[in-house]
């Protein structure tokens, strides 16, 4: 494919660690923002991502644009002319399953730069803080090191190339616990307080970090904005294969031949990921089903293959596109234990504020325990399928428990058998299981 | 019960101070640089003992319960010892589908500790971590600041060269 295809990841190649800056600069690194700064007033950047289509690649699915836009903009007869707005980088990649950021962060830490103040240009912003996950080491030390290269070069700083716009940039490196993700969470871990979330509304585009307009981005959803601003809406909105624009990266874990990342159209079926990119499942198994998306997107099985990589498609077969990295069950892994392993999950990392997510993950969690090792009653399964009502959308503050309710809801659904034969025999329905 | 080894707490290092003040200036509010100093204290001591988060809480201008509330939240920040180089064993979803739980196995019985325990030379402690972000290479762990992929039968030679 041409690197024009694959504009996320033209700068990453086999052949060196990660792109320098002089390497950024070769492909026509930092011309996107030359263009937003010289040429567009900052609603006009907004308006260009928005009809370009981008939406949220961090699982959500909003379009960026449109979420720029909801931040209150000054007004030439504002006493205030420069009221303090902020963009937040949401680098807190820790969904069960996926590993898409990490490269954009480790292998071309410039473009994500280049994302951020460009976003930042749009919405006013004078300081941008990068949450990044504590466990991305070689990702700090390359931003880090980035920072500096593109401070000393004036992308970053005071005046940046010589307009009236300023920016600083800061990174935070987290603690862990994977509910920073959730982007109010976050607003708090970085307030350096305990990262449960903040009731909704008021949403952060209107009073976020420290009560001011905030936007929180994902790391992919920066790295796709200098594009658009360098070559356009038309040919980004080319991009895609179906309803979405755009490319995105794809992934696959789990017992296929070639696990692994790959940039693709946004539209591209299910079925190339895992058989033509993925090469397939390993000799000697069989695909079962998979999570499109990470740990708390719906199961979905082999029937969906055709299913393209949509929001929307995804949503319409009963799951949802997430993170866009397939987690892929092979027919030789029990499906019950692969519930509990994501309910264990999702109940450790609760931040134990709302009642439905604090007590009845772990209820989940002892239920599935008690069936796997053979005390379990029919009924239980009626109590589990309450539960994925209970912690359903619209009872808790943030979508933890509602995402935790996803794989356990469809394998209830297309798994019984593997449930009902536990309770039956006190065994997996697989032999080596 | 054994007599403790470490000196007496004397207060924080200047350095510490030093690194603490310097993230200060990134935020709007003092205090939400607690989990940076929380971090800072743990990269030079190794760990949060009861005595440093005081220490902290005074220097932040905060309760120390509000700053115990925070560093009990986040799983990075230690609050008892651990050895030298902390190993993080992955145990979410795709590592557990190919084998976290024989890899945390090989290396628990090789230095001879349960989950969570320092090893008797003071070297290691095992975790377990959500998933590191890297699951076209399962299982996976991070021994320090380090990830090491593709973990196999020779977890124990992959981990310590030996």
């Amino acid at each position: 494919m041409d690197r024009m295809d694959r504009p996320l990841t033209q700068n990453i190649k086999a052949d060196r660690p990660f792109a320098s800056l002089a390497d950024y600069l070769q492909t026509g690194g930092y011309q996107g923002l030359a263009n937003a700064i010289k040429n567009l007033q900052p609603k006009e950047v907004q308006q260009w991502v928005k009809d370009s289509g981008l939406r949220g690649r961090g699982g959500a699915g909003f379009n960026t644009g449109l979420k720029w836009s909801l931040v209150p903009m000054p007004e030439p007869n504002d006493a205030d002319r420069n009221p303090t707005h902020y963009l937040v980088v949401n680098g807190d990649e820790m969904e069960p399953g996926t590993f898409k950021d990490r490269l954009l962060l480790e292998k071309d830490p410039h473009q994500l730069l280049e994302g951020i103040v460009i976003a930042a240009y749009a919405i006013q912003a004078q300081t941008a803080y990068i949450f990044l996950r504590g466990e991305y080491h070689l990702a700090a030390e390359r931003l880090a090191h980035a920072l500096e290269e593109a401070r000393a070069q004036g992308y970053v700083g005071e005046h940046i190339l010589h307009s009236d716009f300023s920016l600083r940039i800061h990174l935070h490196s987290s603690a862990g616990r994977y509910i920073c993700g959730e982007e109010s969470a976050l607003l708090n871990a970085l307030e350096g307080k305990r990262a449960t979330p903040r009731p909704k509304p008021p949403f952060a585009v209107v009073s976020g970090l420290w009560g001011k307009p905030t936007v929180v981005n994902n790391v992919e959803t920066l790295c796709n904005v200098p594009h658009i601003l360098r070559y356009g809406v038309e040919w980004y909105r080319s991009l895609g294969r179906g309803a979405d624009k755009g490319t995105k990266l794809f992934g696959a874990s789990g017992r296929v031949r070639r696990p692994g990342l790959w940039e693709l159209p946004m539209g591209t079926p299910i079925r190339e990921i895992i058989e033509d990119h993925a090469g397939g499942m390993r000799d000697g198994y069989q695909l079962r089903g998979f999570l499109p998306g990470g740990a708390s997107t719906d199961f979905l099985l082999p029937e969906h293959l055709d299913v393209p990589m949509d929001y929307d498609a995804v949503t319409k077969a009963g799951s949802r596109m997430g993170t866009g990295t397939l987690i892929v069950l092979d027919d030789q892994t029990c499906p019950v234990q692969m519930v509990l392993n994501l309910e264990q999950f999702f109940a450790q990392e609760s931040c134990g504020w709302c009642t439905p997510c604090r007590d009845g993950l772990p209820w989940t969690v002892t239920l599935l325990k008690d069936i796997i090792e053979g005390r379990g009653r029919l009924e239980d399964l009626d109590t589990l399928a309450g539960l994925t009502r209970m912690l359903g959308p619209g009872n808790t503050f943030c979508a933890l428990a509602p995402g935790a309710m996803e794989p356990l809801q469809s394998a209830l659904k297309y798994f019984r058998a593997d449930f009902e034969r536990y309770i039956s025999c006190g065994n997996t329905i697989l032999e080596t299981g | 019960m054994q007599e403790s080894t470490n000196p007496p707490f004397a207060g924080l290092s200047s350095a510490e101070i030093g690194e603490i003040h310097s993230e200060m200036s990134h935020y709007e509010d003092k205090s939400a640089v607690s989990i940076e100093a929380l971090k800072i204290v743990q990269k030079h001591r190794g760990w949060v003992s009861d005595d440093s988060l005081v220490a902290v809480a005074e220097l932040l201008a905060i309760a120390p319960a509000q700053l115990e509330g925070v560093a009990t939240f986040y799983n990075l920040i230690y609050r008892q010892p651990v050895g030298k180089t902390v190993i993080h064993v992955c145990n979410s979803v795709t590592c557990w589908m190919l084998g976290a739980e024989q890899v945390r196995e090989r290396l628990c019985r090789h230095l001879n500790v349960e989950l969570g325990e320092m090893s008797q030379d003071g070297e290691y402690t095992i975790l377990p971590i959500v998933c590191l972000g890297a699951c076209d290479h399962a299982p996976v762990a991070m021994v320090g600041d380090q990830l090491i992929l593709d973990l196999a039968d020779n977890t124990v030679k992959q981990i310590f060269g030996e």
